[in-house]
């Protein structure tokens, strides 16, 4: 379909787009467009103005500091799949990034507009939540750090406020024995995530010292899954204790609440959750370096 | 991914005596590759207009008032139109009438009703697209909500009428067979198998909208309408009427045609609307659907609600068959609608087998949802797919092995012509050949046993069988004019010798994917015997093409390559007779072999048929009553349809957690009669099977109660990926078809035919620890999951 007229308009600093911002409340902000501009295009949004931040200098680039990555938020998918500190130190987010639409999404979808945008079904959220990622947002009052479990509220909804532009995003970067994985079932249509579970594990001495679990696709925003966590912290990596963790996905989770749609209900969902969340655990203890035995 | 077994060859590499059957590489592919095809939004005319088109949202409404007002004042509009407005007949017809059929009007615009979400309630043409889209918003509709209905048993049973020609929502009540003899056989049977199934809606789903280019000179009255067509010919016919204008004053052009599946045969309104505005406002009008109108109005296909049985004697003999069908045929009845689910549907219902008794009896129903009409196919899935799943739960009822219940039951090779039960007459067939060589290709009895152990492993392996036939190349004309054809269905040709020895060769179908430049040119290369670079094809266009009837029904290499046979033979004869004349011999001491006139006995006296055609135009040395040049038009109307055939196989492993199915193995084994260019061939088959295997598993026009699309975006439809579909086994065993000069059969459907049965046959067949005896396609992850777990499976 065709988008109704609007203003286009191209910001130069991060200074300038919150000036633009503030001068036109009800603006859409446009990074990579992989997320506007079809909803645009299907009439879902019409906004009278469009302020383009893709141009902006300091919001690019990746940069390493000892076992952190610092990501402007304008990073593309494709950028984060060729970066091997993040395949090496952050895999479910590496490997989520990876997962995304196609080549074309990939060379042209930001992080920052994916996390901002917070769609449930997106496949960074969860990725986000387990590769314990913090969300760098710039205002006239400067910077605010915030923790990617807490950022994310509801769908579309995140904790970013009004007058503030998500412009970097730090991912700390784990060696030796931890692994990370992201698994999803796509959507046959859209290739979004009817469910997608990100993981990260922590081993020493073949017993799980730190476990972070997050979903997307099963809530109406990213979620952690922490008995999960709960459940595979301290324990040794068998098939039995992988298992037993995931059959715990559900636990926290309110199950009216979880997404039901024309793809899939929410009880099949919830089912999925399980099983996805095992295949996570299992992929992201195999590459942890841990041997599972049956 | 998928594994292509037929190397494609450089024609320079192939001697001119074998151009015919190789797979050479298809010539018309470097222009759709680098962008330089011209399809029909490529088309810029001066002072060209934009047309978009105000549709209804809801289902079924009766229309209060239309408010144009406001889009008139807006800026760039030319000219805003309504149905109060059109003075034309402005109604679309029926191509294919049945002696129940109750007629309805299809006005080009809904004057007091809407019928489906979608029908045109008003077009704007403006000056550029944006602005025509933007004041189609701006256009008011007043309208009054009535209930709406989707399934046509529904329609049928309770729903109020959509039209008052139409009590009941009836649109037709049809059969066909012996409902005496069948029931008869059926009181006498010893055992039986019954099914309930949908065979649901599918959007066609052309990479290419449908879109028009109309353009208007008022001096000369000619209308110029460049469109997207599978039959450009059947469209100036139809459109002349639709909006009065004289049909030898109506050019309808198919430029480059970015596939059609069917959707692009029948006449919509959008194009009669761009060619009645072209003429109002005396400028060219473009009209381009966008993907959510292509979703909401391109003719759908299938819409089947069907309970069919199967009666079998002692030993597993097939005995009777009969099959109740409610078919959806949406709002209005489109062009060719009434045939899909009766003659080109109950026709095929005794499959590849020798049934001795078979009743079918069709209700059309009117519904609120998109025309509904032939869809790749058209009709003959919808039938292999009831006789198939049929044939897969007899067998199990029988406890016999599927394969060899189906061999026990063929047609046997030394029985055709065979007559079916169901009026038509299979020309020729092998069937227990391409099932022996689907089972060597599988390793059938090791699969057999590797699917007991997995079993034992709490892993469900299964294996699906598709003995399919389908009827191609619609014929003969008199035939369909007894069942109800508005048209003929033969085809035309003109070969055209230049004066320096090159070929023009024109054909009244009309390619839009399928090779022909390729492959006509091949055959009247072979014919004429000249070089293949030498020939040019031309089609879809009718003030270049003499006649024709389209393309569609896989009747393309039948029926418009048997024109070009005859127009090819009909030039070699008279080439023959100036040789004959130049040579001083007489015409029966002339043979002809590879592009070669010479006397018999005496090869140095001869001339080349590039030599003879010269010869022709100059015109100086010809036999007495000879008119100058070289060239043939011919009409060619077939004895009889083609029945191609074949044996597909799928194996697939459920996931019994989560419902999964992962394909092990494809195997296509298919008889398409004699093949021009295997490649094409192959292409044809792989692309079908993957539009199969999106019915089975992913296709679904979905609706609400309220008739609302869900499914009515790429977002929420699945058209399968490369990732979907399976890597392919393919192979063909070859029985040419007796009655046409090139022995070819059909080969555009096949692989949609039937692969999905194969597929739901496998996943059945997977879960019959489960007890799963059927589930309705598309066989999506949580209903495979569902049918588990309903029936006492894992978790």
């Amino acid at each position: 379909m065709y988008p109704g007229e609007f203003d286009y308009l191209r910001a130069d600093s991060v200074e300038h787009a919150l000036d633009l911002l503030d001068d036109h409340p009800d603006a859409e902000v446009l990074a990579g467009g992989h997320s506007l501009l079809p909803t645009m295009k299907s009439g879902l949004a019409d906004p009278d103005v469009v302020v383009d931040i893709g141009h902006i200098e300091s919001m690019q680039g990746i940069e390493h500091d000892g076992d952190t990555t610092s990501l402007g938020a304008l990073t593309t998918y494709a950028a984060i799949d060729d970066t091997d500190e993040l395949w090496e130190g952050a895999t479910a987010l590496a490997e989520a990034a990876s997962e995304i639409g196609d080549t074309q999404v990939r060379n042209r979808g930001t992080i920052g507009g994916n996390l901002a945008h917070a769609d449930p079904a997106s496949d960074l959220p969860g990725a986000a939540i387990a590769s314990d990622l913090t969300l760098v947002a710039e205002g006239r009052d400067g910077e605010r750090r915030i923790d990617a479990d807490d950022f994310f509220i509801a769908m579309y909804m995140t904790d970013l406020r009004e007058d503030e532009l998500l412009t970097r995003i730090e991912v700390p970067r784990l060696n030796g024995s931890a692994g990370g994985a992201y698994v999803k079932k796509p959507s046959p249509s859209s290739g979004y995530a009817l469910i997608g579970v990100a993981a990260r594990l922590q081993i020493d001495d073949g017993a799980v010292t730190g476990a972070r679990v997050g979903a997307n696709g099963a809530m109406d925003h990213g979620v952690r899954l922490g008995p999960v966590e709960d459940a595979i912290e301290g324990e040794s990596l068998t098939e039995d204790t992988i298992a037993a963790a995931a059959e715990q996905a559900t636990d926290n989770l309110d199950i009216s609440m979880m997404m039901d749609d024309l793809q899939a209900s929410s009880e099949y969902r919830s089912h999925l959750l399980e099983a996805y969340t095992e295949r996570a655990l299992a992929r992201a203890a195999e590459r942890a370096g841990a041997t599972v035995p049956a | 991914m998928t594994e292509m077994s037929v190397e494609s060859v450089d024609p320079d590499d192939v001697d001119a005596a074998d151009i015919l059957g190789s797979a050479i590489e298809r010539r018309e592919d470097p222009a759709l590759l680098t962008g330089d095809a011209e399809y029909t939004d490529d088309i810029q005319l001066p002072q060209m207009t934009h047309m978009a088109v105000k549709r209804s949202q809801h289902a079924h409404a009766t229309i209060e008032g239309i408010d144009t007002s406001a889009a008139e004042a807006m800026d760039d509009v030319v000219a805003v139109y309504t149905a109060e407005d059109i003075d034309v007949p402005g109604n679309l017809p029926t191509g294919w009438l049945l002696d129940t059929l109750n007629q309805v009007d299809h006005p080009i615009l809904a004057d007091d009703r809407v019928r489906y979400q979608g029908d045109a309630i008003a077009v704007v043409i403006a000056e550029e697209r944006y602005a025509a889209h933007d004041a189609v918003d701006a256009i008011d509709v007043d309208c009054e909500r009535l209930e709406a209905v989707t399934s046509p048993r529904e329609a049928l049973d309770t729903a109020p009428d959509l039209h008052d020609d139409a009590p009941g929502n009836t649109a037709f009540e049809w059969e066909i067979g012996d409902a005496e003899k069948t029931s008869a056989a059926f009181e006498s049977a010893s055992h039986t198998a019954s099914i309930d199934l949908e065979n649901q809606l599918i959007i066609p789903n052309a990479m290419e909208p449908r879109a028009a280019v109309a353009d208007y000179n008022p001096s000369t009255e000619e209308l110029e309408v460049a469109m997207t067509t599978q039959n450009p010919h059947l469209h100036r016919l139809l459109m002349s009427g639709v909006i009065d204008h004289p049909e030898h004053k109506l050019q309808i052009r198919a430029p480059d045609v970015g596939g059609g599946f069917g959707s692009k045969i029948h006449h919509y309104a959008d194009e009669a609307l761009a060619a009645w505005t072209a003429k109002q406002v005396e400028r060219p009008v473009k009209w381009v659907a966008t993907r959510t109108e292509t979703y909401l109005t391109d003719a759908q296909g299938r819409g089947h609600e069907t309970h069919g049985e199967i009666a079998m004697d002692d030993d597993g003999t097939i005995v009777g068959l009969k099959v109740e069908t409610e078919a959806n045929l949406g709002a209005y009845l489109s062009t060719f609608a009434p045939a899909v689910p009766t003659y080109l549907y109950g026709t095929l219902l005794s499959g590849q087998y020798d049934i001795p008794a078979i009743h079918c009896e069709v209700t059309g129903a009117f519904t609120n949802v998109p025309p509904v009409d032939a869809y790749r196919g058209a009709g003959r899935p919808e039938a292999s797919y009831v006789v198939e799943r049929l044939i897969h739960l007899a067998a199990k009822k029988m406890e016999m092995d599927p394969a060899e219940f189906r061999r026990q039951n063929f047609v046997p090779d030394d029985a055709f012509p065979y007559e079916t039960q169901v009026a038509v007459a299979y020309d020729s067939g092998e069937y227990e050949k391409t099932l022996d060589r689907a089972l060597e290709m599988l390793d059938y009895e090791d699969f057999r046993e590797r699917q007991r152990e997995a079993r034992e492993e709490g892993r469900y392996l299964g294996v699906g069988f598709s003995a399919y036939i389908e009827a191609c190349g619609l014929a003969p004309s008199e035939l369909a004019g007894q069942l109800g054809a508005q048209a003929g269905l033969w085809e035309s040709s003109l070969v055209r010798f230049q004066p320096s020895g090159t070929v023009t060769a024109y054909c009244g179908t009309s390619g839009h994917g399928q090779g022909h430049d390729t492959t006509y040119a091949q055959i009247v290369a072979n014919e004429l015997g000249i070089d293949y670079e030498d020939v040019d094809v031309v089609e879809g266009d009718t003030d270049e093409i003499p006649q024709g009837m389209g393309t569609y029904g896989s009747r393309s290499a039948a029926v418009g390559g048997s024109a070009l046979v005859k127009s090819s033979q009909k030039v070699v004869e008279k080439a023959r007779s100036i040789a004959a004349h130049q040579l001083e011999a007489s015409e029966a001491d002339i043979d002809f072999e590879n592009g070669e006139f010479h006397v018999t006995g005496a090869p140095d006296r001869s001339m080349h048929i590039t030599e003879v055609a010269e010869q022709a135009y100059l015109a100086h040395n010809m036999p007495d009553e000879t008119e100058p040049g070289l060239e043939a038009t011919s009409f060619y109307d077939p004895d009889n349809f083609v029945f191609p055939f074949g044996m597909h196989a799928a194996i697939v492993e459920i996931d019994p957690d989560t419902g999964e199915i992962e394909f092990e193995r494809y195997v296509a084994v298919d008889d398409v009669g004699n093949q021009i260019n295997p490649k094409i061939v192959e292409g044809q088959i792989h692309g079908g099977v993957a539009q199969g295997i999106g019915q089975a598993l992913y296709e679904a026009a979905e609706y609400d109660e309220n008739g609302q699309l869900l499914t009515g975006s790429m977002q929420d439809y699945a058209v399968p990926k490369a990732e979907h579909i399976p890597e392919m086994e393919t192979d063909s065993t070859v029985t040419p078809s007796p009655h046409n000069p090139l022995g070819v059969k059909g080969v555009g459907e096949a692989g949609t035919i039937a692969a999905p049965q194969a597929v739901v046959n496998a996943v059945v067949d997977a879960l019959e620890p489960f007890g799963v005896d059927h589930i309705d396609m598309p066989l999506k992850d949580e209903k495979v999951w569902r049918a588990i777990h309903e029936n006492g499976g894992e978790n």
